[in-house]
């Protein structure tokens, strides 16, 4: 990858290039991989590509950098993703 | 062959522009810049304009389109006046702070209420903390010698900052000078294609514009004074190149105009600074001490420059625009070069707001009541107030 020698707001593509940005989450997504009929609507509308698309088409959640924002489980059809509270750190 | 070119300031920025081959144009016309948007349009009619024409629904977006287009890595010109460029603010910050090389003539026009297209430098002089590099004309000769020389200036790798180029409504968009033109192969050579600081690219994805913590921030404010810095000791190199390669001069950060042995000096900018010359004359021959710096590039500031003159004279200052609750904006910084370096005096005078015409003879007016010392320091509103 190129980089350029200037001092101004240039971002090179890198994963996480504002940190885990995971513990922003309030409501984390709980995938129920029973339910899961791979219909990949998940994988599609998930604005941080944090729904990992595996070979068989079943999905995980990278909780590393997920934010908890909800979509996924607000577009599965079959009910298979549930937002839970994330608990209180101790 | 050198040609000459009789025409308006407007069609004769039209013809620089598209010497200087620019990839991408992007305008919304505004009296008293219609022309020239016109005069480009006509270049794309007539085949000589060989770049992109964008037709765009403000100058807001006219600034946005050649952000986009100079982040891609090519040249990029537009022009526009008063409320358009004050439409544009926004992306005038954002163009300097991504270093884009873009040139822009704008044609000083009052700001209204109330309604009022005549010249008046309050436009510009509101957009001077943009980071932009302003120039003020004075001559349809130097807006063609300074816009392709703008391109030079904006594209070195060392400044990579957008190029004003602020000239009088009508007294000179409006007004057919002759000119000389060089050739097409002349001008290539002094102006070769741009090699841009960062580009966008699709084999080469980043991204530009994205948040950027406080520390990170500072440094790419200073990057930019640097930048500045630098321009004020590549603007003279490019002005002495142009003279070598074209025989035209029309001064650096200063135009100085017979201040040998003068005990005052006068500043003033655009139109008013070529007025000044027959009012300069005219106060020598009746032997009057007085000579002329035409400031030709409002920023950078050429403070060093405005210091050196005040060790020699007094100054004097006519600012044909008004910063509401302090004092004229070239009055201001004048002061602000000499500040415990010199003891000389400056005179400031307001003149010609909303387009009043000023005359050699108001000129000379000026330039004696501050020598009769009868200003006392003060700025005096010429022509409202008695002095």
């Amino acid at each position: 990858m190129k980089k350029y020698d200037v001092v101004t707001t240039i971002s090179y593509p890198v994963k996480g290039a504002m940190g885990k940005t995971g513990n922003w989450r309030v409501f984390k997504p709980i995938l129920d991989k029973k339910k899961c009929v791979k219909c990949l609507r998940c994988w599609i509308f998930c604005p941080e590509a944090t729904v990992i698309r595996n070979k068989d088409d079943t999905v995980d959640i990278d909780y590393e950098y997920c934010k908890g924002c909800g979509i996924c489980a607000d577009v599965c059809k079959v009910k298979a993703i549930v937002m839970e509270r994330e608990a209180k750190k101790k | 062959m050198t040609t000459v070119m009789i025409d308006t300031g407007n069609y004769i920025a039209a013809k620089a522009a598209v010497m200087a081959r620019p990839d991408v144009v992007a305008a919304y016309p505004i009296t008293p810049q219609t022309t020239l948007v016109e005069g480009i349009a006509n270049y794309v009619k007539s085949g000589e304009f060989k770049g992109d024409y964008i037709c765009v629904e403000s100058e807001h977006s006219a600034m946005a389109a050649l952000i986009g287009a100079s982040a891609t890595g090519v040249r990029a010109f537009t022009g526009t006046s008063s409320h358009g460029l004050l439409l544009m603010h926004e992306m005038l910050h954002w163009a300097a702070l991504a270093r884009l090389p873009i040139v822009m003539c704008n044609i000083n026009r009052v700001v209204g209420p109330g309604w009022n297209i005549w010249s008046d430098e309050n436009d510009s002089i509101s957009q001077r903390d943009t980071g932009w590099i302003q120039f003020y004309c004075s001559s349809n000769q130097e807006i063609f010698d300074t816009v392709i020389q703008a391109f030079k200036l904006a594209e070195n790798v060392n400044v990579s900052l957008p190029v004003m180029i602020s000239y009088n409504a009508f007294i000179l968009s409006h007004t057919s000078m002759p000119v000389y033109v060089p050739e097409q192969k002349e001008i290539d050579a002094f102006l070769p294609k741009r090699k841009p600081k960062w580009k966008l690219e699709v084999d080469n994805p980043i991204t530009f514009g994205n948040i950027i913590l406080p520390a990170e921030y500072e440094k790419v404010r200073k990057e930019m004074q640097n930048a500045q810095e630098y321009a004020k000791k590549l603007i003279p190199e490019i002005a002495m190149d142009w003279k070598k390669r074209f025989g035209r001069y029309h001064g650096d950060l200063l135009e100085l105009y017979k201040c040998e042995g003068a005990d005052h000096i006068l500043l003033s900018m655009g139109a008013i600074g070529a007025e000044s010359k027959v009012a300069i004359d005219n106060l020598q021959k009746n032997g009057l001490k007085v000579g002329l710096a035409r400031v030709r590039t409002f920023r950078p500031t050429p403070q060093e420059e405005i210091l050196k003159l005040s060790k020699q004279a007094d100054l004097i200052v006519i600012d044909r625009n008004i910063s509401v609750g302090s004092e004229g904006a070239l009055f201001n910084e004048v002061k602000g070069s000499l500040y415990g370096k010199s003891d000389a005096k400056v005179h400031g005078f307001i003149a010609g707001l909303g387009g009043k015409d000023v005359t050699f003879r108001d000129i000379e007016t000026m330039c004696k009541k501050a020598m009769n010392g009868k200003t006392k320091d003060h700025q005096i509103w010429y022509g409202l107030e008695e002095v």
